[in-house]
């Protein structure tokens, strides 16, 4: 039934001069047309899959996720939404987590955007050694750094506060993004810096009134990249924050499919409502993800 | 003042001060060239002092732990007004040899190293794929693009329940789509070798948008002037492939290996919230394991810390031998 489709749509409207054998460059037969979007749609299909399937469990109503059989829908209903949010510490988890990431992003993107400045503009003794810094931060495993950092914050007193649990967060996301904002300044000309100085600007002030502005979507980028970091971590927080009413949401999840008792109801929903608003912003940013990071590997 | 007293070393420290800023500047050359490293090190010293307070120094110590015999038991506390003090020792490099000469380690190694080349090569060789794929002319492309980036805006911990939901071996979808087919279900996340593989799947499942977005921002940045060059002279479609498309991804490639690599090896969340290294603690990498040595049990800091300088020294070699082998090949910095 869908050859025929294929043949009809397949040849470009330019086919009157393309036999089989002399094609135009960057055309291709309809075979290869197929098999382009099979594969495609094979990938597409396996990248939506989980996700299509979160949301559909999350919608069965409460014990909905315990059939053994295969269904996409079963009366469909927001029971398990209505459940998270008022029968379980969700949204004091929720608060939790956007007061982090929200602090961990603002302190980031400042700390990132003026190193990252500093490093794409000036050639200073040193720069190569920052350089290096934020390379090798980059991979130091949670594991060597967690202990000594659990310690100092228990004498400092931060355990189960949230300043210690985004003080611990600029370990991660201070380095890559500094990395990040430093590929987007190096995409604005230096003249722009040059003219403002000229015109009386001092370095900082071209950096806060000229180029930072112009790089705008370069800091909208790292910001979602320092938020999604916080939202996202689980090592640091399980340890750090182990009171009841101090837990993020990476932490406190966990609890809801726990080694006695698991509730995957309560589970998808929240997953659900978890990931949409990221996954929203995420589709937005996207683009200018692509550009940073793609302009920083090639200019490196 | 400066320069007309003390010529020599004034011109010395500018010549040192301005080494890579090529502009000829005959007034006050110190004073200028310090002037703007002032502002360098004034922009850069925020970061710089946060890393080393938060970095640097946790570091160190956790150095110097690691060559204790610190546990929960040993380490200094303070309960309320009660403070009990340290009573760990100092006691060399019995950490390392303990750990070094431990089949256990090797083992962990051996799967974090498998782990890490079959993730970091399937999402590079998956990555690459589906941006050739992407970068020809094609009817829905962007719809495409989007809905195969859609993985990476899932946060990692979120794709991991997602996915234990899936491989759960009674109510699973896995195993209800074999189960259809006919096929007894499969235990996934209790055997060893399926679970090693399901927690692999996972882990590319979520990296490979980050690579295919990579490479196509690569690819794109070949001038298509090459190819049709490449098709004048009659080269094969793998030829232009093989001499076109791979040196021109060189660049991109080196850097998003590299980071693959790293992020992979210290790939955390996956592993601790899928299996939590099970089962027994077959699926735990490196990372995991330090972790659960640390925080479970008697929480024993030192072995942790030494696991952790073990894990860092491996990857900095990596990186370095790494880079080298680039800049060998010509790349810069």
């Amino acid at each position: 039934m869908t050859s025929p489709v294929h043949t009809v749509r397949t040849p470009p409207p330019t086919s009157p001069r393309t036999s089989p054998r002399a094609r135009p460059r960057g055309e291709r037969g309809p075979l290869a047309s197929v098999g382009l979007h099979a594969g495609l749609l094979i990938a597409v299909a396996i990248s939506l899959f989980p996700v299509a399937w979160l949301v559909l469990t999350s919608l069965k109503p409460r014990n909905g996720w315990l059939s053994t059989e295969l269904r996409f829908f079963n009366d469909p209903s927001l029971d398990n939404y209505v459940r998270v949010l008022t029968g379980t510490e969700f949204p004091q988890w929720l608060l939790n987590s956007v007061l982090t990431a929200g602090l961990t992003m603002v302190l980031g993107v400042f700390l990132a955007a003026s190193t990252g400045y500093a490093v794409s503009r000036f050639r200073f003794p040193g720069h190569r050694a920052t350089m290096w810094l934020l390379l090798v931060t980059q991979m130091f495993p949670v594991a060597i750094l967690i202990v000594p950092l659990f310690n100092l914050m228990a004498r400092l007193g931060l355990l189960n506060q949230i300043p210690g649990l985004v003080i611990a967060y600029m370990t991660i996301a201070v380095p890559f993004c500094a990395w990040m904002m430093k590929s987007y300044f190096d995409t604005v000309p230096i003249e722009i810096d040059q003219a403002a100085m000229v015109d009386g600007l001092t370095p900082f002030g071209a950096f806060w009134r000229v180029v930072l502005p112009l790089a705008r979507p370069g800091v909208a980028v790292t910001a979602f990249y320092c938020f999604m970091t916080a939202w996202g971590e689980v090592g640091y927080a399980t340890v750090f924050m182990t009171q009841e009413d101090k837990r993020t949401l990476g932490v406190g999840l966990q609890q809801f499919v726990g080694l006695h008792w698991s509730d995957w109801g309560l589970m998808t929903a929240s997953a659900v409502l978890i990931a949409l608003p990221a996954g929203a912003v995420f589709l937005l940013v996207q683009r200018h993800l692509v550009t940073g990071l793609t302009a920083g590997a090639t200019k490196a | 003042m400066a320069v007309s007293t003390g010529g020599v070393p004034a011109a010395s420290e500018s010549a040192r001060g301005r080494r890579h800023d090529g502009r000829p500047d005959r007034q006050g050359p110190l004073r200028r060239s310090m002037s703007t490293h002032w502002y360098a090190w004034a922009m850069i010293a925020p970061a710089i002092v946060v890393m080393l307070v938060l970095i640097g120094w946790p570091l160190v110590w956790g150095v110097y732990l690691s060559l204790t015999d610190a546990t929960e038991a040993t380490i200094g506390r303070t309960i309320g007004v009660n403070v009990i003090p340290a009573t760990y020792e100092f006691v060399g490099l019995d950490n390392y040899v303990q750990i070094l000469t431990s089949s256990l380690f090797w083992d962990k190694l051996l799967w974090t190293v498998i782990w890490t080349v079959a993730c970091v090569g399937l999402h590079y060789g998956i990555g690459l794929g589906l941006a050739v794929m992407l970068n020809r002319k094609l009817r829905l492309r962007s719809l495409y693009r989007v809905l195969l980036i859609l993985p990476w805006a899932v946060p990692a911990f979120v794709a991991a329940f997602i996915w234990r939901y899936l491989y759960n071996s009674d109510y699973g979808v896995i195993n209800g789509f074999l189960k259809l087919a006919g096929l007894s279900g499969v235990g996934w996340l209790d055997d060893p070798t399926t679970a090693k593989i399901a927690v692999i799947a996972v882990n590319v499942w979520l990296g490979v948008p980050f690579m295919m977005v990579a490479l196509l921002g690569g690819l794109q940045s070949i001038p298509a002037e090459l190819y049709e060059a490449a098709e004048v002279d009659g080269a094969s479609p793998w030829q232009r492939f093989a001499s076109i498309t791979l040196p021109g991804l060189r660049q991109v490639s080196g850097t998003v290996v590299l980071l693959g690599t790293i992020w992979t090896f210290n790939m955390f969340p996956i592993i601790f919230l899928i299996t939590g290294g099970g089962p027994g603690s077959e699926t735990e990498i490196l990372v995991t394991y330090a972790f659960r040595e640390a925080f479970t049990g008697i929480r024993d800091y030192a072995g942790s810390a030494a696991w952790g300088v073990i894990i860092l020294a491996m990857l900095v070699v990596l990186a370095l031998g790494y880079r080298r082998t680039l800049r060998s090949q010509g790349d810069p910095w």
